[in-house]
């Protein structure tokens, strides 16, 4: 009898593996050739053309080895479009977790009117980029722009004479000084274009940091939220000991979202500035476009957008390394 | 129960940042009610409405003297087809991986990830090339292949984060009362995973509006394009910008999508962290 009933279980178990196993590779098997033919086919001939001349619309080129990747490199709009890339990436980033933990933190909290404020934060993801982006353009505009008409103007009723430009000016922002009768022009001017592409890529991250962060916080249990009380921890302290360390991989999950968002993004400089001025916020994306497609070099257009995959990959690797890392201990 | 000093210092966080992540909103919502008199004259307060504003007027030539309504239908109908696709491929990998394929499914899903991370200015221009060899430049059916190629890989890994939220006890407990496994998914896992659903299918969606460069690449037609790249190659012609129209045209996708998101964000972030301990 015992031996039995130990028996059936096992047998059991044994062909669910086998089940399993089949069942695995046919339900992974469609996605995986799928993603294969649409991502590895089309990345293995961009590998190809890198290794080409090709040039137009025609595939066909001849074989020059590196010569692409060393002529893109020596390009210094080459390297002013990955210093770019680096820098859009890096400070908007930087913006974005700062806020989005600001604002999820806030938002866990049961306050009257929250579910308002919470639609206002999240608009911006929820519009698609190519359209709200043009809704910066009209904001950035050089005659009727709405940051200038509030920055140059008398703010307080009664002519008061309270002018906001002279408090920007007065604080220690890398855009210069805000001259009252030339007002800036956001996108005509390298060092204010760069501000301007910041501000939309951090504004466009933010709200999707923040419901990362929101889902990170409701997987905090609640006995450590109640222990942390019990033990009298508080405000920067509970922040800093139990909230930072369990909020660490989600934050990690937000940050790899939005630096691939950000880095690959050709949308927002496109349709912002087009790379201009002369160039200057050029970033990857957007100057493989233009030498591949406008210039109608095939061949350096692939290699140029190639160098962005080791940057991808390697921080994708840390990043699930890290968040792995902290998942164990 | 909060404190009024956290109810307060909620409200001194939440109230500012509110308004500058909302403000291009309002923006183009009170842009899109102006008059061209009261618009582009640059002695008029910005923020109140001047001669011949507020006016409809803006509305009715975008959707009587534009193809805007075409670029809707068509924007629609790529989206629902690329999300039937992404779903049919996505739910029974993500499930797969998270479950059935042990410890490589882990690596088989970061190199699924992984393919999402390539971005679309690398792959476009092979891609065109092959859309052209085909025939089908022009024609809406390119975007419906080509879009898969992000929202597969970015839904596989969504659900399959999900799938690994929902305790493997559940399963095995259906499994050891004899239920197949076939049974278990459809009655035990597939009715707690709605919300990842869910969520996949509005960020499949939203990645299918995101995208900007293949449409630009792929669709020359206008009557063809979609609202991404129809919104800002039509209606912006040369330097005649004509803003209140475009105003108009940005916010009218943006306002149901906002809800949607609004109204499944809780379910998204209970998908997020796993839904069945509740």
């Amino acid at each position: 009898m015992v031996s039995v009933a130990q028996a059936r279980p096992q047998s059991r178990w044994r062909n669910l593996f086998e089940e399993r196993r089949f069942l695995a590779a046919a339900l992974i098997g469609p996605a995986v050739i799928f993603i294969l033919a649409l991502v590895g086919g089309p990345l293995v001939l961009s590998i190809y053309l890198s290794l080409t001349n090709a040039t137009g619309g025609a595939l066909s080129g001849h074989y020059v080895g590196l010569h692409n990747f060393i002529d893109a490199w020596a390009d210094p709009n080459f390297r002013r479009a990955l210093r770019n890339t680096l820098l859009f990436t890096i400070v908007s980033q930087a913006i974005v977790l700062v806020c989005a933990g600001l604002i999820a933190h806030a938002l866990t909290r049961p306050v009257r009117g929250r579910w308002i404020l919470r639609f206002l934060i999240l608009l911006p993801w929820a519009a698609p980029v190519p359209l709200s982006t043009i809704g910066w353009l009209w904001i950035y505009d050089s005659l009727f722009s709405v940051v200038n008409w509030t920055l140059v103007h008398d703010l307080m009723p009664g002519h008061h004479a309270f002018y906001l430009y002279k408090v920007v000016n007065w604080l220690p922002l890398p855009i210069g000084d805000i001259q009252p009768f030339n007002p800036p022009q956001w996108l005509g001017n390298s060092t204010l274009a760069l501000a301007a592409v910041i501000t939309v890529h951090a504004w466009r991250l933010i709200p999707f940091a923040v419901v990362i962060f929101l889902a990170g916080l409701a997987s905090i249990p609640s006995e450590v939220e109640d222990a942390a009380k019990l033990d009298g921890a508080q405000g920067f302290k509970k922040f800093w000991h139990i909230t930072l360390p369990l909020q660490l991989p989600i934050a990690t999950v937000a940050l790899l979202f939005g630096i691939v968002f950000t880095a690959t993004d050709l949308t927002v400089v496109y349709i912002l500035t087009g790379g201009g001025p002369f160039n200057s916020t050029q970033m990857l994306t957007t100057w493989a476009y233009t030498t591949g497609i406008r210039s109608g070099s095939l061949g350096e257009g692939a290699a140029i957008s190639l160098y962005l995959l080791p940057l991808l990959v390697v921080v994708a690797v840390l990043m699930l390394r890290f968040a792995r890392r902290v998942e164990v201990s | 129960m909060i404190t009024l000093r956290e109810k307060l210092h909620s409200y001194a966080v939440l109230g500012p940042f509110a308004i500058v992540l909302a403000f291009p909103f309002y923006w183009m919502l009170w842009t899109s009610f102006k008059s061209d008199i009261d618009l582009y004259n640059v002695n008029n307060v910005p923020f109140s409405f001047g001669k011949g504003s507020p006016t409809t007027k803006n509305y009715t030539f975008l959707f009587h003297h534009t193809q805007y309504l075409t670029w809707v239908k068509n924007t629609a109908f790529v989206g629902v087809v690329v999300v039937v696709i992404t779903l049919a491929l996505a739910l029974p990998a993500g499930y797969a991986l998270a479950r059935l394929a042990g410890r490589w499914g882990q690596s088989l899903g970061v190199g699924i990830f992984l393919t999402y991370l390539v971005p679309p200015t690398l792959l476009f221009l092979p891609m065109s090339w092959v859309i052209a060899h085909i025939g089908l430049q022009d024609r809406l059916l390119s975007l419906i292949i080509v879009f898969p190629s992000f929202t597969v890989p970015f839904a596989t890994w969504l659900l399959m984060g999900f799938f690994k939220t929902i305790p493997a006890e559940l399963e095995d407990a259906a499994l050891v009362d004899g239920a197949s496994r076939f049974q278990t998914l459809l009655r035990v896992i597939f009715p707690i995973s709605v919300p990842g659903i869910l969520t996949a299918v509005i960020f499949s969606f939203s990645l299918v509006l995101n995208d900007f460069v293949y449409a630009l690449a792929f669709i020359t037609t206008s009557k063809e394009k979609t609202i991404s790249t129809g919104v800002f190659t039509e209606l912006i012609r040369g330097d005649v910008f004509f803003w209140q129209g475009l105003m108009a045209a940005t916010l009218i996708p943006t306002i149901p999508l906002a809800l949607l998101y609004n109204t499944f964000l809780n379910r998204f972030i209970a998908g997020f962290t796993g839904g069945a301990f509740r």
